[in-house]
């Protein structure tokens, strides 16, 4: 009788079986996940050796070149590169190569599988109408419910917070390889057609080229995203500034807090800039 | 002379409940009241036509009348609903994906209004594209390109970025990039309608010499009426998705088959489409080059004019005699001959426009002759009489619409 400002009945949702269904996934698909934990650990230790190998004023240096590169502003090239410097006066440089690491890795893992399922869906209309409520959960969803899964299933450290960053990072760049692809002239596609491509051939000489512009729009935000991941995924053990911020707000230190915060901050300008320039429409010659 | 493209009884309604739609249009309800009752869109209504080798064949019609749908069957990046289209005598809805595929990179080629070119492509590389599908080697594919980039004045430009180019020579770019494959038709959807007027005719011009030199088959789509009859061999008018009148623009203008085709036809400007053949009537006083100055002067006093024209017994076109030099000099001069003055000619194929300077400057009608033989005359007045009829204001598409709604 109170259903008006109560509600009649209340669903019991057994929570725990969902646990118990991840923990009983991880049990049975031990050796595939051990794979694939080792093969991320790799490429991440890889990757992250080759950045300790090159001296520090080397990859300033790299970084200067590059904007200077892209903005012909001398000025802008300097004070990033100044910048960048100032994370290693601060002896947060080698947590700072922690981070890009694991970064890096996530991108390359996002690209790998997010270009090509956004080629796919640009090309069926009924799995980009499946995907799309998927896409915005996967969005949506607080990042923190990514980090449990990713834990059960491959432990603490770097792996899992690569596998949860690629989960939230992938999204724009399917999401804009869709729309590029989708968005190509309509006529120029037609014209491709016409001339009796099949459609691969129309999609690598013609909508893939058409669509470059959004496409790197889209790697450029999954590379922001993925940077916005690193602090949360450091919850999970990924080293890295991440963990020194986190450290910090466990310990009430705001002047550690605001120093690593703001070498984050650094890295995520320096990498936006430096990928701004991957979207500028480029030339047939300048991209071969 | 066999059809090389040929359309039976084509329909093509978008949307639902199709073949309500088709009863309905069989009853003879209009478009619009189709598309209230069932909410389906009749692009086409029962389409014959057919096309031959070697004929520039225009389709005309206002946006809507469904002519770019049309068009787009003839390589099928449409199918029809209903009906059949031939090339030769292959049903193009038989063919399989490959067979398809061939049958684009081989026989048919297309340009588009908007151009449709590569801008991540320089115009080379544009006019390669269908050699490259068509996985010829680089030498040929680049000699062939080459070939056509020269064809249609591009000399040069051939790694210019698409961006670079203006409007027409964008054009040139799509016209040679179809041209490259060679194909035996060529489709060409209202492709000089985004240009300005100037560009405009230049192209016309360029594709009619293309043509001379290629003798293609060309189906042309426009819904410039001048452009139609300037281009077309055959014109077909289309309205509401279904062709009203196929014939030469000669005849379409002499005999319209309805008001509609009448009023779309006024646009045009008459004296660009009638030739001399149109418009010139028999000679009057004809005399030869043996009669005497008597008779010579009489003929022309009897018919009350004051020049004649002289030929030989096969008719072959000498000149003028002015009745006043026959009477001063007839006693002076040994033969007729040595009174005849030569004049400019013109030829019955020539289209009024051309001869309209000449007319107006003309003392005599001029001789119209063909083969060296006298074949009629053009006097000034009956060239004035076409202009004067001519209404020829320029009807744009929207005052077209408005005037035959």
């Amino acid at each position: 009788m109170n259903w008006i400002y109560e509600f009649p009945f209340q669903l019991t949702i057994d929570t725990s079986a969902i646990d118990k269904g991840v923990r009983s996934f991880a049990l049975t698909f031990d050796s595939v996940l051990r794979v694939i934990r080792q093969g991320l650990t790799t490429t991440l230790l890889t990757i992250y050796d080759l950045l300790t190998f090159i001296p520090w004023w080397v990859l300033v240096l790299i970084v200067i070149g590059l904007y200077f590169k892209q903005s012909k502003k001398i000025g802008m090239s300097l004070l990033y590169g100044g910048l960048l410097a100032l994370i290693g006066f601060t002896g947060l440089w080698t947590l700072m190569l922690s981070t890009l690491s694991i970064v890096i890795t996530a991108v390359i893992l996002s690209v790998l599988f997010g270009f090509p399922f956004g080629l796919l869906l640009s090309l069926s209309e009924r799995a980009n109408k499946i995907m799309r409520p998927v896409l915005d959960t996967m969005q949506t969803m607080p990042v923190f419910v990514y980090l449990i899964p990713a834990m059960l299933l491959f432990g603490l450290g770097r792996v899992p917070a690569v596998m949860a960053t690629v989960i939230y990072a992938i999204v724009p760049i399917i999401r804009l390889t869709n729309l590029g692809i989708r968005q190509v002239n309509h006529e120029i596609v037609e014209a491709s057609r016409s001339f009796g491509a099949t459609t691969i051939q129309t999609l690598i000489k013609v909508q893939i080229p058409q669509a470059f512009t959004t496409i790197m729009a889209g790697l450029n935000q999954t590379l922001m995203m993925a940077m916005a991941m690193v602090v949360t995924a450091s919850m999970i053990g990924a080293p890295g500034l991440g963990m020194e911020v986190l450290i910090s707000v466990n310990r009430i230190e705001v002047g550690r807090g605001l120093v690593s915060g703001t070498a984050i901050v650094i890295v995520a300008i320096i990498l936006d800039r430096l990928s701004q320039g991957w979207v500028k429409p480029q030339t047939e010659e300048e991209s071969l | 002379m066999k059809p090389i493209l040929y359309v039976e009884g084509v329909n093509k309604i978008f949307g639902s409940h199709k073949e309500e739609a088709l009863k309905l249009s069989k009853k003879g309800l209009s478009k619009n009241e189709i598309l209230e009752k069932t909410g389906a869109t009749c692009a086409l209504l029962d389409v014959n036509l057919d096309v031959f080798p070697g004929e520039t064949f225009v389709i005309i019609g206002l946006s809507g009348s469904g002519k770019s749908t049309l068009v787009r069957m003839f390589n099928r990046l449409n199918d029809p609903t209903h009906g059949k289209i031939f090339f030769k005598n292959q049903d193009l809805a038989q063919l399989n994906k490959e067979q398809l595929r061939n049958f684009r990179r081989e026989k048919i080629a297309m340009v588009f209004q908007h151009f449709g070119l590569m801008s991540h492509r320089t115009v080379l590389r544009n006019v390669e594209y269908g050699l490259e599908i068509r996985g010829v080697g680089p030498e040929l594919k680049k000699e062939k390109a080459m070939e056509m980039i020269n064809l249609v004045g591009l000399t040069g430009f051939e790694n210019s970025r698409i961006d670079q180019l203006s409007g027409g020579m964008k054009q040139r770019v799509g016209l040679a990039r179809a041209l490259a494959n060679d194909p035996e038709v060529l489709l060409m959807d209202e492709p000089f309608s985004a240009l300005d007027p100037l560009v405009k005719k230049d192209m016309q011009f360029e594709l009619l010499k293309i043509q001379q030199k290629m003798k293609k088959t060309i189906v042309f789509i426009t819904h410039d009426i001048n452009e139609a009859f300037k281009l077309g061999d055959r014109v077909a008018i289309m309205k509401d998705g279904k062709v009203i009148q196929v014939d030469t623009p000669e005849n379409m203008m002499a005999n319209p088959a309805d008001e509609y085709v009448t009023r779309f036809i006024e646009g045009a400007d008459k004296t660009a489409i009638m030739s001399v053949k149109h418009v010139m009537i028999t000679p009057t006083t004809i005399v030869f080059k043996d009669d005497g100055f008597n008779k010579v002067i009489r003929e022309m006093r009897t018919n009350n004019v004051s020049s004649a024209y002289v030929v030989d017994e096969e008719m072959n076109f000498l000149g003028v005699v002015g009745l006043e030099s026959a009477m001063r000099l007839k006693d002076k001069a040994a033969t007729l001959m040595d009174l005849v003055e030569e004049v400019i000619t013109i030829a019955p194929n020539q289209s009024v426009a051309e001869i309209i300077p000449l007319a107006s400057q003309t003392r005599v009608p001029l001789a119209v002759v063909e083969d060296g033989k006298l074949v009629g005359i053009v006097s000034k007045a009956s060239v004035l009489t076409l202009i004067a009829n001519d209404v020829s204001v320029d009807h744009s598409d929207e005052e077209l619409d408005s005037t035959l709604a």
